[in-house]
């Protein structure tokens, strides 16, 4: 029972007269890192939410392989069970944490939520289990009842992370999730993510304009412009060695510090 | 009387109000959307239940009206006049001689029986309005029985009060399926709805929406397994019968801090006095 955990296949999507996906395909292995770059308006979250079955695509599937080895299709699945999933065996990591936290329910609430709509209710088991993700991704556990108005835009992002990490899924997409983050908060927060990724085995697709975030966290690259994918491989082959004229064009206009 | 039809309501508006309670009664705990008339009545003064109990009394019936457990505060005594006089039946403050008793915020102390059904008025109908701004998304959650953001409510409450501090309108699941709200009463009287043998109708005027509990159904207040549910009430007994175990209103007798602790359903306190004398 091998293949990848998630793979798609002629992807189409036109908002009217945009076209935001075309012909796009695929494929990610369980514990692969795959970075979709590009510049913005290329589609990449577009892609990103047609894979986590969040926007229907007009053509093409997205097969995902259950835990059982079942391959089932995602945008054919019924709405409850897609809704399951994301709840437990997948996660999504936003830009904007204010956006996926409850900003009126204190850091232990937060993280506890999944694991409360996962059917536990036991409060001390909670309890223990928020607080542990909370040193997990490095927030002091005495700050557990605060809300999470009170946190730094780096810690918000981290109590993301242990929100979507709690119910410990196989896949979780990220989009841009150190954007809007200053530089020393990013690395931090960038080696936080690829130390629980790496060790919990989870696999990842990672949306992100910045190409020195795809190389520090990525296995695999791919380049997308105006909703094609015009380069995919390895993550050190594609920037080290671009051969479509627009990853060179991507690689060659990060600005070296 | 002249000029109005039995019960005020027309004919029409009572079988549209039939047909939702029939649905409610079928799904116990699911709100049911209605065309709310607009009542001789403010609303927050129980339009949703002046409805309903238009739509289900009868010429035979004897109503009870309560608020707040009394039969004498001014929104039961206008309830009760209102039908008095559009439907010219029987009222009565006794729990036990009545068959249809409206009421807003709790529920007698006196068992109910198979003879009677009790309408509550309810100001919010959706129990997760607080959690979920939408209302097409929390009916996707009920239509999902996705209620894990209902304990996220409760874990906040031990996280913060140690205890699960909600003193009325706790969050029920009815029938093992559906989370309800059950309207303002103290958590106090959650459990006399629990397999309660009289039909209970919920009407919500302003929001539009009924719902029932049939009789002998489940109805289990949310709680965590080391939190259980506990029914509180003020540690006192009745100043004017001593009942230790009904629920207490606290009265302010002057304005140098005296205060009496006194039954709240004031027909069992004074039935309870009754006895005594």
């Amino acid at each position: 029972m091998s293949g990848p955990l998630l793979s798609a296949r002629a992807l189409a999507l036109r908002f009217g007269p945009i076209t935001a996906l075309d012909g796009v395909g695929a494929d990610l292995w369980p514990g692969e890192v795959l970075a979709v770059v590009g510049e913005s308006g290329s589609g990449k979250t577009t892609l990103l939410n047609v894979l986590a079955g969040r926007l229907r695509p007009d053509a093409g599937h997205v097969w995902y392989r259950e835990p059982d080895g079942h391959v089932a299709d995602v945008h054919a699945m019924p709405p409850p069970v897609l809704r399951r999933l994301h709840r437990s065996d997948w996660g999504f990591v936003q830009q904007d944490p204010r956006a996926a936290l409850r900003m009126d329910v204190s850091a232990g609430g937060n993280v506890g939520e999944r694991l409360m709509a996962a059917g536990a209710r036991h409060y001390g088991h909670i309890r223990e289990e928020a607080a542990r993700w909370l040193e997990e991704v490095e927030i002091d556990v005495a700050r557990m009842d605060d809300r999470p108005g009170t946190f730094s835009g780096g810690m918000l992002q981290r109590l993301q992370i242990a929100r979507t990490l709690v119910t410990r899924p196989c896949l979780v997409f990220m989009d841009e999730p150190t954007g809007g983050l200053d530089v020393s908060v990013q690395a931090r927060l960038l080696d936080l993510i690829r130390t629980l990724v790496r060790r919990l085995g989870i696999a990842v697709v990672l949306v992100t304009h910045d190409l020195a975030v795809a190389r520090l966290m990525a296995g695999r690259i791919m380049v997308m412009q105006r909703g094609r994918v015009v380069e995919d491989g390895l993550a050190d082959q594609v920037l080290d060695d671009p051969r479509h004229p627009y990853t060179q064009l991507l690689v060659s206009s990060v600005l070296a510090a | 009387m002249k000029g109005y039809n039995f019960a005020y309501l027309d004919e029409q508006t009572k079988r549209m109000l039939r047909r939702a309670l029939l649905k409610a009664v079928a799904i116990p705990g699911h709100q049911i959307p209605f065309g709310a008339r607009e009542m001789p009545l403010p609303y927050g003064w129980g339009t949703g239940g002046i409805q309903v109990t238009a739509c289900v009394i009868g010429r035979d019936d004897t109503l009870k009206v309560i608020d707040q457990g009394a039969d004498d505060t001014t929104n039961a005594v206008s309830i009760r006049r209102f039908f008095a006089k559009t439907a010219g039946v029987a009222t009565t403050t006794r729990t036990v001689d009545a068959t249809v008793i409206q009421t807003r915020h709790r529920i007698p102390e006196t068992p109910l029986t198979e003879a009677q059904i009790i309408v509550y008025q309810v100001p919010q109908p959706e129990p997760l309005y607080k959690l979920e701004p939408s209302r097409a998304e929390t009916r996707r959650m009920h239509a999902l029985a996705e209620y894990g953001a209902m304990h996220v409510k409760l874990y906040e409450q031990v996280a913060r009060y140690g205890q699960i501090a909600i003193s009325y309108d706790y969050p029920v699941m009815v029938n093992g399926r559906h989370l309800m709200a059950p309207s303002p009463i103290p958590a106090f009287d959650n459990p006399k709805m629990h397999r309660m043998k009289a039909l209970q109708l919920f009407g919500a005027g302003r929001e539009k929406r009924i719902y029932a509990v049939p009789p002998y159904t489940d109805v289990v207040s949310l709680d965590f397994e080391d939190y259980p549910f506990r029914a509180g009430r003020a540690p006192h007994a009745c100043a004017l019968c001593g009942d230790t175990a009904s629920y207490l209103d606290e009265v302010v007798t002057d304005d140098r801090g005296g205060r009496m602790f006194v039954c709240s359903d004031t027909d069992h306190c004074a039935t309870r006095r009754e006895r005594v004398a």
